[in-house]
């Protein structure tokens, strides 16, 4: 049996470069307002519990689970915030309804990174402090490391890289929501500054400040709400080491873990002909190609030929990152699983807009928690 | 040192504390220091500009009536859009307080630093603001006890929550 989780409402705030007007909380007020109303319940009557996806050092606040309930209507309410990408939050929220202890939950994640005025600092403390931390050049060149792996495994070309943030750029053009889109070709993204070889500038997603929050509901209660409902048929998620230095830096293994556990619960045998669009990670190029052998929607050392060939174009046979993904919307820190999740909701509800894939149906969505992480997560969708 | 039944002893030694007057055991130290400049936001912003004009000003929900203070755009019980701002006053009744001895680098302080929370007049009972007493005797000190605002001059108020420079006795039960 598939798991049958609905998402019955979602809201989003921000998805700009700075939200100097609006404080967090109130960044979060605006989206939680905006899900609640999509999904037609009251979070003070009809909720039963809040799982919050957020970092303390992201926020500037220690211990900042305790800075969630107002905006969220959770005030003396089941709550708890995860320190991990937002799609967890979704597994999280998932289990409570499973478990029985609520029926109706709602997850939430943010960024707002133009509070933080030296996001790099927050990054490398990331590394591990006594083994790694002394190399004092920008976190990417993490990044770096896997790319020059990745291509040297897959003999992949260079330029195919540059191909998917060319893809990615464009598409964002169409979606009112990408803040980096941009019409480029890819000797322009292959020329544009080296941020640690072989990556470049342009290959490179860019934070942004937005605010995202889901509404979901168990089988039952979700034929009571409202009339677009989005199945979670299928979720994983998985870690691997954090030692930099003995992981497969060609690999997304975690990625390929948490598909695997995701396809089994959602009976999904053959993900590379299941599926009508994917949202996938690609924080930086080589991560959309990774991400995709990964899941199993490409072999091994062809994602780039196809993305090159256009088999992942908008009109292409398996659209990916129809959104513009995190190169062309922007990349949205503990809410970029969730920013893959809101644009394939909208996609499989007919509500995309322009960037609308007609006849819509099955969607994968992946996420990675960044530099220097080894941990992901995917969730099967489908309407 | 034994871990469980099947796992008698752990690789390494004991470090005692002559160990580590002799300095030889390792570590590592580093100053972790990000920087942040929180954007106040709507409620927060107004609230600072108010105060360097010398003023306290709430929020008003018209569906359940409270005045809240510190003022915020929604109104965590009703989980709607706040109506109106409500400028209420710089006196109030002391909530609960605390005698502090203790500075934020564990030293016994000289002078205590007097806390309390002061329910604030004109926002809805029980909502105010948390702050130093001043003006007086930490023996005197009373729940209860009527308390004013003593803020700084206008020139020195700069849009802070310490352009009060604390709050002190009025003689009133």
């Amino acid at each position: 049996m598939p798991l049958r989780i609905g998402i019955v409402g979602v809201g989003y705030s921000g998805f700009d470069s700075m939200t100097p007007g609006l404080s967090t909380r109130e960044l979060m007020f605006e989206a939680a307002t905006r899900a609640y109303e999509d999904a037609g319940v009251d979070p003070r009557k009809d909720v039963q519990s809040f799982v919050c996806c957020t970092e303390d050092f992201w926020e500037g606040i220690s211990i900042t689970d305790e800075y969630m309930p107002d905006q969220l209507g959770a005030v003396l309410k089941p709550l708890c915030t995860i320190s991990s990408d937002g799609i967890v939050g979704l597994a999280t929220a998932c289990m409570h309804i499973m478990s029985g202890i609520a029926d109706v939950v709602v997850v939430e994640s943010h960024s707002k990174i133009s509070d933080v005025v030296n996001p790099d600092e927050i990054s490398s403390f990331a590394l591990d402090p006594i083994y790694d931390h002394h190399v004092s050049a920008d976190p990417r060149f993490v990044a770096g490391l896997e790319m020059a792996r990745y291509l040297k495994e897959t003999a992949t070309k260079r330029e195919y890289c540059a191909q998917v943030a060319v893809k990615n750029k464009k598409n964002a053009l169409l979606n009112p929501r990408g803040v980096h889109g941009a019409n480029l070709d890819k000797k322009a993204v292959l020329n544009s500054k080296v941020a640690s070889s072989p990556l470049t500038e342009l290959e490179s997603s860019k934070t942004i400040d937005g605010g995202i929050v889901f509404v979901l509901a168990s089988a039952q209660k979700a034929k009571k709400l409202g009339n677009h409902t989005v199945w979670i048929n299928g979720i994983g998620w998985s870690s691997d080491t954090p030692w930099l230095e003995d992981r497969d830096m060609a690999r997304a293994v975690y990625a390929e873990q948490s598909a695997a556990r995701a396809y089994k619960m959602a009976g999904v045998r053959n993900p590379a002909t299941y599926f009508d669009l994917a949202e996938v990670d690609d924080t930086y190029s080589y991560k959309e190609l990774q991400s995709l052998e990964a899941l199993k929607l490409a072999t091994k050392g062809k994602a780039g030929k196809m993305v090159e060939s256009g088999t992942f174009d908008r009109d292409g046979r398996l659209p990916v990152n129809a959104s513009g993904g995190s190169l062309g919307v922007g990349h949205l820190l503990e809410a970029t699983g969730l920013h893959r999740v809101l644009e394939a909701v909208l996609q499989l509800r007919g509500q995309a807009g322009r960037l609308q894939i007609q006849r819509a149906k099955k969607a994968v969505v992946q996420s990675w928690r960044g530099i220097p992480t080894a941990t992901g997560a995917v969730a099967v969708l489908g309407n | 040192m034994i871990l469980s039944q099947k796992i008698t002893s752990y690789p390494g030694h004991e470090i005692t504390p002559e160990d580590v007057k002799a300095g030889k055991y390792l570590d590592l130290v580093y100053k972790f220091e990000p920087k942040y400049s929180w954007a106040a936001g709507v409620a927060i912003s107004r609230f600072l500009a108010e105060l360097k004009e010398g003023r306290i000003i709430a929020r008003k929900c018209m569906n359940c009536e409270r005045i809240l203070v510190p003022p915020r755009m929604y109104c965590e019980q009703c989980f709607r859009p706040t109506d109106e701002w409500v400028e209420i006053k710089d006196t109030g009744t002391i909530n609960t307080y605390s005698i502090s001895h203790v500075g934020t680098d564990a030293r016994r302080l000289k002078t205590p630093i007097l806390v309390a929370v002061v329910d604030l007049d004109g926002a809805t009972p029980g909502m105010g603001i948390l702050h130093n007493l001043g003006e007086v005797e930490p023996s005197k000190i009373k729940v209860g006890m009527k308390v004013k605002a003593v803020w700084k001059s206008s020139s020195e108020r700069q849009g802070a929550i310490t352009d009060i420079r604390y709050f002190r006795p009025i003689g009133e039960e």
